[in-house]
C-alpha cells in the first residue's frame, strides 16, 4: 500500500532548547515500586527523584530490567506507586477516583514500543482517531468537522486519511502504525507525552521520519516529552536532558551533552564505552 | 473475519467434524417431519421387537390376491416353521438310527426333508429313546406332512348371529402385494423394552441430548468466561476470591458434585433443562482458569493500556479490547463444554440420575433402559448400539471441529 | 590471494506460504568470503538477511525450499545435498549456525558438557567421552570461559555467559564458516561486547575460518566485520569494506541506512539523518525493475522496468546495483551535502 507521498529527506534531530527556567511539569520524590511481598520482594523502582519541566524533552536511558518501563507505568498512572509521591505541575497528583484519573489522562498520553500490539486489531483506524476526538470533548461535533480533524492529524504525519478509512491496523506497516500513534497524540494534545521506546521496533530508514515527526509535534503543541529508551545514542541526539537508570535508581542526570560527553557515574561511563561507535575506536579490552 | 472463516474451512479436520455434525442436525430436523408423532408412544405390547418391516396379518386376509407359482415356496415355508431345535432333533433321530448325517447341512431344509422322508419310520424304536420322545417325533412328522401338502386354509369370522362365516380361503399360492396391504410398519431399529420405535426415540433423544449439551455448555462457558475475565483483568483481591472459589470447585470431583446435586433435586423436578443447568454449574472451572490465564497475558498489552489511557471503563475494555482476542478460544472451549455436557448427561442417566423418565428420551436414558431390561444380555443390539454410535458420532464431530479450530488459531500445532 | 572459504553462486531460495504462494526471499545471491575474513549483512527487517543465513546452511525444512544456485564451502558443494547428509557431515564441522535466541535453545535438563558430546558424536558416533571432555575443557580455557560451566545446567548461567557457551558448543569442531544471526541483540551492551570479543578471538585463533555476521545494528557491524553487504528485498544492493560502506556508500539505499546511524559521540549530534519513505516491496509480487525504484529519490523513469545487474567498481571487491554510474551518484551526494 502506498500512502506515503513524501520524498527522501534529510532531517536534523538536534532541537535542543533551554528549558531550565520553565515551570515544573512532572516531578517525583522518593518514587518506589515494589512487586511481591516478603522474601520474594522485588524493588523495581527504588526511591527515584526527578523534575521534568514544561516543554522539556527528557530521555530515561536504561537497559532491560532497569525499571524504566515500571517507572513509565507509574508516571502514566497505570500502576500504583508503592512509596513516595508524584507531583503534577507542582501539586501532588491525585488519581484516586476514576473521574480524576480521566482528567489526569487528558494531560498525559503515551506511545508504546510495539506498534503491532498498540492497536486493537478488531477496530478500524477511524475508531482509534474518533475515540481521541470524543475524549477531548468533541463528541457532539458534526461528522464533517470530525473528518476534517482526522484528516489534519493524518496529514501531520504524512498519511492520507481518505486512504485509511475503513482499513484495519494490520493493513499498515510498522512505521505507518507508529505514525498513526503520533496522529493520535496530535488530536489529544496532552501536556505530557510518554514515549516508551517508540522506535526500537522500527527499521532504521523509517526511524528518522518518526523521530522527526515526534519532535515537530512537540514544537507544535509545546508538550513535555518523556522518552524511554535503551539506546544511549538516540537519547544523545534528541534530548534536552538525560536520566540514566540502573537497577531501579537514577545514577546520573543532566543535559544530554553533559551526561554523554562527560559522564561521571561509573555505570554511565561503562555504558557509553561499551556501545559500538564509528568515529572513535571501540575498545574491546575494557571487558573481561 | 472473512480470512479467518476461510482458514477455518481450509482445515480438513474442522470440515469433517462440521459435516458430521450438520448431518446429525439435519437428521434431527428432517426425520420428525417424515415420521411425526410422540417418540415415547408405546406401539408394541411385547419387548424388543426386531428391526424389520411388519405387515398386518389381519389385513392381508382381505387384500386381493394374485396367484404365483413359485417352485421353492413350500420348502421356504417349511423352513420358516421348522425351528433350529427341531432340525437338531431330526438329525439326532437319524443318527440314533445309525444313518450318516455328518455331510448334511441342517439349514438346507430341502436336503434334510429328503433324508427324513426316506428314513423315518413311526414304528422304529431307536435305542435309548423314551415313549414321550417317540411321540414327539410322530407329531413333528405329522406337522411336516400337513405343511408340505397343498391344502387350503379357511379364515372365518363370527357374524352378529354367532354363526361362523367364511371370510377367505387362502391357498399356498396366493400372494398379496405389500403395497395393497393398508397397515404395514417399517421399524428400522425395532422397538425397545417398552415397545417404542427405537429410531424415532433415538432421533428425539439425540435432539434432547444436544439441547442439554448446548445449555450446559452455554452455562459453563458464560460463568467461566465472566469469572475468568474479571479475575484475570482485575487481579488482586478479586482474583484471589474468584480463584479460591474456582479451586474449591476443582478440588471436589465434578462428577461427585453432579451426582449429589442431581440426587438431592429429586426425580420429580429433574427435567432436561434442570439437568443441563446442573451439568453447566459444575463444569465451568477449567474455562474460568484458562480464560483467566489468557486475560492475564492480554491485560498488559499496549492496546489495553492505551484504552485505559483513553479513559474507557472496565466493561468497555473487557468487551472491546479483551473479549475479541480470546473469542476464538472461547468458541473452542464452548464446543468442548457441549461435548462433555452430552457425555455427562449420558453418565448421569446411566446411573438413573438423568431427567424424569416419562417426559423426554435422552441418549443416556435410552442406555439406562436398555441396560435395565438386559438388552445387552438377550441380544437386542438395536436397543443400545445405535445409541452408543450416536453419542460417539456427536462427540467425535465436536472434538474434530475443536481440533480443527485449534490448528487454525494455534499455528504451532499445524503439521 | 587467500583461500576462498565460502563461495555462493546465484543462490535462490523461496518460502511457500500456507496458501501456496511463492515468496523468493533470497534471489540470485552470490558472495565469496576468504579465509580469516568476516562479512556482515545489513538490511531492514524482511529484506531476506535471516533467510540467507538459513539458506547458507544447506539444510532446508518447510516452508523454506531450495531453488537453484550453489553453496561451496572450502571446495565442497553442499547445495542440493540430502538434508540428513548435511546434518551429519556439514553442520558443525563445515558450517555452524547461531540464531538470535540460541541461548534459549538449550535443553534445561541437561548439562553443558552433554551438548558438546552430542555435537561431536553427531559426526563421529564412536568418539570417546573422556577425550571429548578434555577437548571441551581445553577449548573453554582457550576462550577464557570458566570450565566449571561444563558441569552446569543452562539455567544456572547468565544470559551473556549462556550465549558465549552456545557459541563455544557450536564451534567445537572448528567450522569453516560461522553464520551468526543477531547473536548479541538480546543481550545488554556489556555482554554484547564480551560476545563480540570472543568471536574476534575465535577468528584470530582459527577456531572459525570465516564468519557471516547478521545484524540490524550498523555501528556493531562496522566494528565486527571486515566487509559489509547490504541486502534489499532479497537481493544484494552493495558490498564493500566496512569503512567504505559506512563512510562512502554508493547505493541510495545503503546511503540511507548509513545515514541513520545514531552513536553517542561528540560532534555527531548535528549530523543530518536521511529518512527514506515507504516500505519494501511485497516479495510475493516483486517489481519487475529495480526493487528500490519506488522509494528512490534518484530513480529515473526507466528504473521501474529495468532490473540492473550487480556491478564491480573502483577498488577490489566493491560492487553495487544501480542504474546510475558511481561518479554520478557521488556527485549528487556531494551537492546535497553542500547545501
Amino acid at each position: 500500500m502506498k500512502t506515503d507521498n513524501d520524498n527522501t529527506s534529510t532531517v536534523s534531530l538536534d532541537r535542543r532548547r533551554d528549558v531550565s527556567q520553565n515551570p515544573l511539569c512532572l516531578s517525583g520524590k522518593g518514587v518506589t515500586r515494589i512487586f511481591g511481598s516478603g522474601s520474594k520482594q522485588n524493588v523495581a523502582v527504588d526511591h527515584v527523584d526527578f523534575e521534568f519541566r514544561e516543554g522539556e524533552l527528557v530521555s530515561i536511558v536504561g537497559e532491560s530490567g532497569s525499571g524504566k518501563t515500571t517507572l513509565s507505568k507509574m508516571l502514566l498512572g497505570l500502576l500504583p506507586v508503592s512509596e513516595g509521591e508524584i507531583f503534577f505541575r507542582g501539586a501532588p497528583r491525585d488519581i484516586s477516583t476514576r473521574k480524576k484519573k480521566k482528567e489526569y489522562w487528558k494531560n498525559i498520553q503515551a506511545i508504546f514500543q510495539d506498534p503491532f500490539s498498540s492497536f486493537n486489531v478488531f477496530n478500524k483506524i477511524d475508531t482509534v482517531l474518533l475515540d481521541c476526538i470524543n475524549m477531548t470533548g468533541g463528541k457532539s461535533l458534526p461528522m464533517e468537522k470530525k473528518t476534517e480533524m482526522m484528516t489534519e492529524a493524518c496529514s501531520f504525519v504524512n498519511l492520507k486519511f481518505a486512504e485509511l478509512t475503513n482499513k484495519y491496523p494490520f493493513e499498515l506497516s510498522g512505521g505507518q502504525m507508529q505514525r498513526l500513534m503520533i496522529a493520535r497524540i496530535f488530536l489529544l494534545k496532552p501536556k505530557i507525552l510518554l514515549a516508551d521506546e517508540p522506535t526500537s521496533m522500527i527499521d532504521a530508514c523509517s526511524r528518522a521520519t518518526i523521530l522527526d515527526m515526534l519532535l515537530n509535534l512537540r514544537d507544535e503543541i509545546g508538550m513535555t516529552v518523556i522518552f524511554i529508551t535503551h539506546d544511549i545514542g538516540l537519547a544523545y541526539y534528541i534530548s534536552d536532558t538525560v536520566y540514566i537508570m540502573e537497577h531501579g535508581k537514577f545514577v546520573e542526570h543532566g543535559s544530554a551533552d553533559e551526561v554523554i560527553l562527560t559522564p561521571k557515574a561509573p555505570y554511565t561511563r561503562r555504558l557509553i564505552s561499551d556501545v559500538p561507535k564509528i568515529h572513535e575506536a571501540w575498545d574491546l579490552s575494557t571487558v573481561e | 473475519m472473512k480470512n479467518t472463516l476461510r482458514q477455518i474451512f481450509h482445515s480438513s479436520k474442522f470440515v469433517a467434524g462440521f459435516i458430521i455434525f450438520v448431518g446429525i442436525l439435519l437428521l434431527l430436523i428432517i426425520y420428525p417431519l417424515i415420521n411425526p408423532g410422540n417418540p415415547l408412544e408405546m406401539i408394541g405390547v411385547g419387548t424388543f421387537a426386531e428391526p424389520g418391516t411388519y405387515v398386518s396379518v389381519y389385513d392381508t386376509v382381505t387384500t386381493e390376491t394374485e396367484t404365483l407359482k413359485l417352485p421353492d415356496a413350500a420348502v421356504k415355508r417349511l423352513g420358516n416353521v421348522l425351528k433350529e431345535a427341531d432340525r437338531q432333533k431330526m438329525a439326532d433321530w437319524l443318527s440314533a438310527m445309525e444313518i450318516d448325517v455328518s455331510g448334511l447341512d441342517l439349514s438346507d431344509t430341502d436336503a434334510l426333508l429328503a433324508v427324513w422322508k426316506e428314513n423315518y419310520d413311526e414304528t422304529a424304536r431307536p435305542a435309548g429313546m423314551t415313549k414321550a420322545e417317540r411321540n414327539y417325533y410322530k407329531r413333528l412328522n405329522a406337522s411336516l406332512g400337513s405343511l408340505g401338502s397343498a391344502g387350503k386354509m379357511t379364515v372365518t369370522e363370527k357374524d352378529s348371529s354367532g354363526e361362523e362365516q367364511v371370510v377367505a380361503t387362502i391357498g399356498t399360492e396366493d400372494y398379496v402385494n405389500v403395497k395393497d396391504v393398508p397397515n404395514t410398519k417399517n421399524l428400522v431399529l425395532g422397538t425397545d423394552n417398552f415397545g417404542r420405535d427405537v429410531l424415532k426415540e433415538l432421533v428425539s433423544a439425540a435432539g434432547t441430548s444436544i439441547f442439554i449439551g448446548l445449555i450446559a455448555g452455554a452455562v459453563a462457558t458464560v460463568i467461566g468466561l465472566l469469572l475468568g475475565l474479571l479475575s484475570g483483568y482485575l487481579g488482586g483481591l478479586v482474583d484471589d476470591i474468584i480463584m479460591f472459589i474456582t479451586n474449591i470447585f476443582t478440588v471436589i470431583p465434578g462428577f461427585v458434585l453432579l451426582i449429589l446435586i442431581s440426587y438431592s433435586i429429586g426425580q420429580d423436578k429433574r427435567g432436561a433443562p434442570v439437568v443441563a443447568l446442573v451439568i453447566g454449574l459444575t463444569s465451568w472451572t477449567w474455562t474460568a482458569r484458562s480464560v483467566r490465564s489468557q486475560v492475564i497475558s492480554l491485560r498488559n498489552r499496549d492496546h489495553v493500556n492505551l484504552s485505559r489511557l483513553s479513559g474507557h471503563g472496565l466493561f468497555r475494555i473487557l468487551a472491546t479490547d479483551i473479549l475479541p482476542y480470546i473469542a476464538s478460544y472461547v468458541v473452542m472451549a464452548f464446543i468442548l463444554q457441549v461435548s462433555s455436557g452430552i457425555l455427562a448427561e449420558a453418565q448421569l442417566s446411566l446411573l438413573g440420575l438423568g431427567p424424569k423418565t416419562t417426559e423426554v428420551p435422552t441418549l443416556g436414558l435410552m442406555m439406562n433402559w436398555a441396560m435395565l431390561y438386559s438388552a445387552h444380555l438377550n441380544g437386542s443390539w438395536w436397543a443400545y448400539f445405535p445409541v452408543i454410535l450416536m453419542i460417539t458420532l456427536i462427540s467425535f464431530s465436536l472434538n474434530l471441529m475443536n481440533t480443527g479450530l485449534d490448528q487454525v488459531f494455534n499455528p504451532t500445532l499445524r503439521d | 590471494m587467500a583461500k576462498v572459504m565460502l563461495e555462493v553462486k546465484e543462490l535462490t531460495t523461496k518460502y511457500i506460504t500456507r496458501f501456496h504462494e511463492d515468496v523468493y526471499a533470497v534471489d540470485h545471491v552470490s558472495l565469496t568470503i576468504e579465509e580469516g575474513k568476516s562479512l556482515g549483512i545489513a538490511g531492514e527487517s524482511g529484506c531476506g538477511k535471516s533467510t540467507l543465513a538459513l539458506s547458507l546452511m544447506g539444510y532446508y525444512f518447510p516452508p523454506l525450499h531450495y531453488m537453484s544456485g550453489e553453496i561451496i564451502v572450502d571446495g565442497k558443494n553442499i547445495s542440493g545435498m540430502d538434508p540428513d547428509t548435511v546434518r551429519k557431515n556439514v553442520l558443525g564441522s563445515d558450517v555452524a549456525y547461531i540464531p538470535q535466541a540460541a541461548m534459549n535453545a538449550l535443553n534445561p535438563t541437561r548439562r553443558i558438557s552433554d551438548f558438546i558430546v552430542d555435537v561431536i558424536r553427531a559426526h563421529d558416533p564412536k568418539a570417546d567421552k573422556k577425550q571429548i571432555k578434555e577437548m571441551a575443557v581445553k577449548r573453554f580455557e582457550e576462550l577464557h570461559l570458566p570450565k566449571e560451566a561444563l558441569d552446569r545446567y543452562a539455567v544456572e548461567l547468565s544470559g551473556g555467559m549462556k550465549q558465549r557457551v552456545v557459541i563455544a558448543i557450536s564451534t567445537i569442531l572448528s567450522p569453516k564458516v560461522l553464520i551468526a544471526d543477531e547473536p548479541s541483540s538480546a543481550l545488554d551492551v556489556t555482554s554484547q561486547k564480551v560476545v563480540i570479543k570472543m568471536l574476534r578471538e575465535m577468528m584470530d585463533r582459527g577456531f572459525i575460518k570465516s564468519m557471516i555476521f547478521i545484524t540490524h545494528e550498523l555501528p556493531l557491524l562496522y566494528n565486527v566485520t571486515d566487509d559489509i553487504m547490504v541486502m534489499y528485498a532479497g537481493q544484494i544492493v552493495e558490498r564493500g569494506s566496512a569503512k567504505e560502506m559506512v563512510f562512502d556508500p554508493v547505493h541510495p539505499y545503503s546511503r540511507g541506512l548509513m545515514r541513520s546511524i545514531l552513536v553517542p559521540e561528540d560532534g555527531t549530534r548535528s549530523n543530518k539523518l536521511i529518512a527514506i519513505p515507504g516500505t519494501p516491496p511485497n516479495l510475493k509480487h516483486p517489481p519487475e525493475g529495480c526493487r528500490f525504484a519506488e522509494r528512490c529519490k534518484y530513480a529515473m523513469p526507466s528504473c521501474k522496468y529495468n532490473s540492473y545487474p550487480i556491478m564491480e567498481f573502483g577498488e577490489e571487491g566493491r560492487t553495487y546495483r544501480c542504474g546510475h554510474s558511481v561518479e554520478h551518484l557521488r556527485e549528487v551526494y556531494a551537492n546535497e551535502d553542500r547545501q
